[in-house]
């Protein structure tokens, strides 16, 4: 049992680091590292556009989507090498974050499902960042139930034409293009009426509508398609299977093995460090200290999980389930601990404007973001039933609807 | 990177697996669980022929001289089967005290024997209530006797020899501490059996009147030997927490499977699934935790103590978590005595306490890391 890397590894990892050294953009180092939940932006710069930059300067030294083959604009190279880049890049990742939907979710679906002529147009910009790619799944009437989703796409020579509304788009506002799941045929099951495309997002016909959040901020989107027309060769998979096409998507989505997830603690833990209570420091607090205690063990929990992914992945071996726990542990954590921080400020937690909040208000902001963790990407409930299901064995839940045609399934509950 | 036990380690596990899986059936837990018999004195002898008693001691002194890695394995076995034998006061307190401070000519005099399975050992630490701390050893140390009360001591009623924190100063410091081993064969010592939470595990009372004792380490030095000692054991004792979430685990699922309510398995309801994940995410909180404890063990890392306070606090609540809401899945079936389940929430709640609370490990855990921070 050791954290050494194998030479090979030691030597990827000394030429990743020296590279990163060399060209990240320093200037912006001290601000995302203070980054947090609901709260990643630079104060004198416009986050896409040095997000936009590093990526393009990443690709062209051959350091982008490093596990996607070479000629899609990758590396070629291995998925423990693709942890260690995230290691190294350390606060850099955060750049990433607008890529994240473009590169491990639609790119892998490209890769499986697209002809080749697309695959060697598309991928490579999208690799290099600069077109940005979105998924379009959910639905008024389809989150957790996404083969619940309405979108009509109907043949039109060589067309189809798309009818619907999605929602829940991140990034769509800025993005070029998108995958998009729709209902081909409502007459047979849910499942079996799907199909999967991927479309410009500049097409006549699609209006992206921002969504203002909870926390006031807007990082999702609304997406309505009036007559779109999407020609078939842009076609995923063949029709009516999209169900199956998507999960290869939302797969590959759960296998980002070492993707850091956010828990809150290390700023819970910093900030206790130097707050003082009314009768002295926090850390000095019994109640404060269990509190820490308790969330510390979560946190070093999920780090050595994935540490124990990461070392199956250095041996070759395929990640067991394990790693299905850290958005559903990390989730509800994030917002226990942000409501904790306030809670030790006293009534002045309440102030949350940036000029006036204790530490610019970044629990405030972290509070007011955190609901949305434990729903995007499968809710809480979603989470334990795969846990439940594809890791104990469990049965899966009766469906009431799965056998019946589509369009005989009731739409309201009352 | 390799954050995980080595093959030989696996196949070290699987062996230990089997072995206990015949020799330690739940009904032969059940026999010391009604009360008659002290402890499974053919398993411990079967443990000994295995080699797992002595895995950690080093083949000068009997042992298999193999390491902390062997034995957490094996502890993991040890939690899953609920084993009603005192390999843990023997082999992680007793043992490891003696490797940590003993003398050349103790640790031939002791090893050996536990290694062979001759020999009983403990720790008689705690005076009543309270956590681990200088200031509530009372027991004092005079002219190579000791007098007072210890209480509870694990496996006391048992025990061949103790290790035994004694006050040898009252400066108030830690250095007033001073740690002895006592021949519980030798006379000296009142020895009462105490009613408790897991009766798999004995618990006693041990009055020392003029006892003779032998100084185990340096004087002064009782308080940071003991510190070490039940760090090491932190991590041992997270293993066969571990091994017992695992089992009351997949002892929900089961029934959850085979259980039939409303026309359907009690294992399809939500309610029921969700409660057996998130049993799995702490477990894998707990296993991940002591990994990192094992690696800080094995290797006398300066990490031990933080990561040994985490694999405590992460281990305790899991085994907790798993046994309360396995007899939660099993409905009123698993507040039976005849039900298995009760027999692993008794083992996790006495656990829990062992070592020490939960307090004292979180204490030590916020400690640790602020030290880590400071510097």
């Amino acid at each position: 049992m050791n954290f050494d890397d194998t030479p090979q590894e030691a030597e990827f990892r000394a030429t990743a680091r020296a590279w990163i050294g060399a060209n990240a953009p320093k200037q912006y180092e001290d601000e995302l590292r203070k980054s947090s939940l609901g709260r990643t932006q630079l104060k004198n710069a416009n986050i896409l556009e040095v997000a936009k930059a590093w990526q393009k300067k990443k690709a062209d030294a051959g350091w982008a989507c490093l596990h996607w083959p070479k000629e899609y604009g990758g590396r070629g190279s291995s998925p423990i090498e693709r942890v260690i880049w995230q290691q190294e890049e350390g606060p850099f990742g955060q750049l990433s974050r607008m890529f994240i939907i473009g590169h491990g979710m639609c790119g892998p679906t490209m890769m499986a499902f697209a002809r080749e002529e697309h695959k060697r147009n598309y991928l490579p910009p999208l690799a290099s960042g600069e077109k940005v790619w979105c998924q379009l799944f959910s639905e008024p009437a389809g989150g957790s139930d996404v083969a619940g989703l309405r979108t009509r796409a109907e043949k039109d020579g060589d067309d189809w034409v798309i009818n619907g509304q999605k929602i829940w788009t991140s990034g769509a506002h800025y993005s070029d293009y998108g995958i998009l799941l729709t209902r081909t045929d409502p007459t047979v099951p849910k499942h079996k009426g799907l199909t999967m495309f991927f479309l410009d997002m500049k097409s006549e016909g699609v209006e992206v509508r921002p969504i203002k959040q909870a926390s006031g901020a807007s990082d999702f989107n609304e997406v309505y398609f009036t007559n779109v027309r999407i020609p078939d060769h842009q076609r995923l998979g063949e029709v009516g299977d999209g169900w199956n096409v998507s999960l290869t998507t939302l797969m590959n989505e759960r296998s980002a093995i070492g993707a850091a997830v956010s828990t809150g603690f290390p700023e819970l833990f910093d900030y206790c460090s130097s707050a003082m209570l009314d009768d002295g420091p926090a850390l000095e607090d019994r109640a404060v200290r269990s509190k820490l205690a308790n969330w510390a063990v979560k946190a070093s929990g999920l780090k050595y999980t994935s540490m124990r992914a990461i070392s199956a992945l250095s041996k070759g071996e395929r990640p067991g389930p394990e790693n299905s726990i850290g958005k559903l542990v990390a989730g509800s954590m994030i917002q226990d601990v942000a409501t904790y921080a306030l809670d030790l400020q006293g009534a002045s937690g309440v102030i949350s404007g940036s000029e006036d909040a204790e530490l610019a208000g970044r629990f405030q902001a972290m509070l007011l973001r955190a609901p949305g963790t434990r729903v995007e990407g499968g809710t809480d409930e979603i989470m334990r039933n795969i846990i439940a299901e594809r890791v104990l064995g469990l049965p899966g839940d009766i469906r009431v609807d799965k056998d019946v045609p589509f369009n005989k399934i009731p739409t309201k509950g009352r | 990177m390799n954050f995980d036990f080595s093959d030989d380690q696996k196949q070290l596990r699987d062996q230990a697996r089997k072995f206990l899986t015949e020799k330690c059936s739940p009904k032969a837990v059940r026999i010391v669980l009604d009360g008659k018999a002290p402890y499974d004195k053919e398993l411990w002898k079967g443990l000994a022929e295995m080699g797992f008693l002595g895995v950690a001691i080093p083949e000068e002194f009997g042992g298999a001289g193999a390491g902390h890695l062997e034995l957490c394995v094996i502890a993991e076995e040890m939690g899953r089967a609920n084993a009603p034998v005192p390999f843990s006061s023997t082999v992680y307190l007793a043992a490891e005290a003696l490797m940590i401070a003993g003398s050349d000519a103790q640790k031939k005099k002791w090893l050996p024997a536990i290694a062979s399975g001759e020999t009983i050992g403990t720790l008689a630490l705690f005076e009543g209530k309270g956590n681990p701390s200088p200031k509530n050893v009372k027991l004092t140390a005079a002219n190579g006797v000791l007098n007072g009360v210890k209480k509870p001591v694990a496996d006391g009623a048992i025990a061949d020899f103790t290790v035994v924190a004694a006050r040898t100063g009252s400066s108030g410091r830690e250095g007033d501490i001073s740690l002895f081993l006592v021949d519980l064969k030798a006379g000296g010592v009142e020895v009462k059996s105490l009613t408790n939470l897991d009766p798999t595990r004995g618990q006693a009372e041990i009055t020392f009147k003029d006892c003779k004792a032998e100084l185990l380490g340096a004087a002064g030095e009782g308080w940071s030997i003991l510190t070490q000692v039940l760090d090491r054991a932190a991590v041992l004792c997270a293993f066969e927490q571990v091994g017992g979430s695992d089992r009351a685990l997949e002892m929900g699922r089961d029934y959850a499977l085979d259980r039939i309510a409303f026309g359907r398995q009690i294992g399809s309801f939500q309610a029921v699934k969700h409660m057996l994940a998130d049993m799995y995410v702490s477990a894998t909180l707990a296993r991940s935790n002591s990994y990192y404890g094992a690696w800080a063990l094995s290797t006398n890392a300066g990490e031990l103590p933080e990561a040994a306070a985490a694999a405590r606090i992460s281990a305790t609540q899991a085994f907790q978590h798993c046994a309360k809401n396995n007899i939660q899945v099993h409905g009123g079936m698993g507040f039976t005595w005849e039900f298995d389940c009760h027999m692993y929430y008794r083992r996790a709640n006495a656990m829990a306490l062992g070592l020490g609370s939960l307090t004292y490990w979180e204490d030590q855990l916020i400690d640790h890391m602020r030290k880590k921070n400071a510097a």
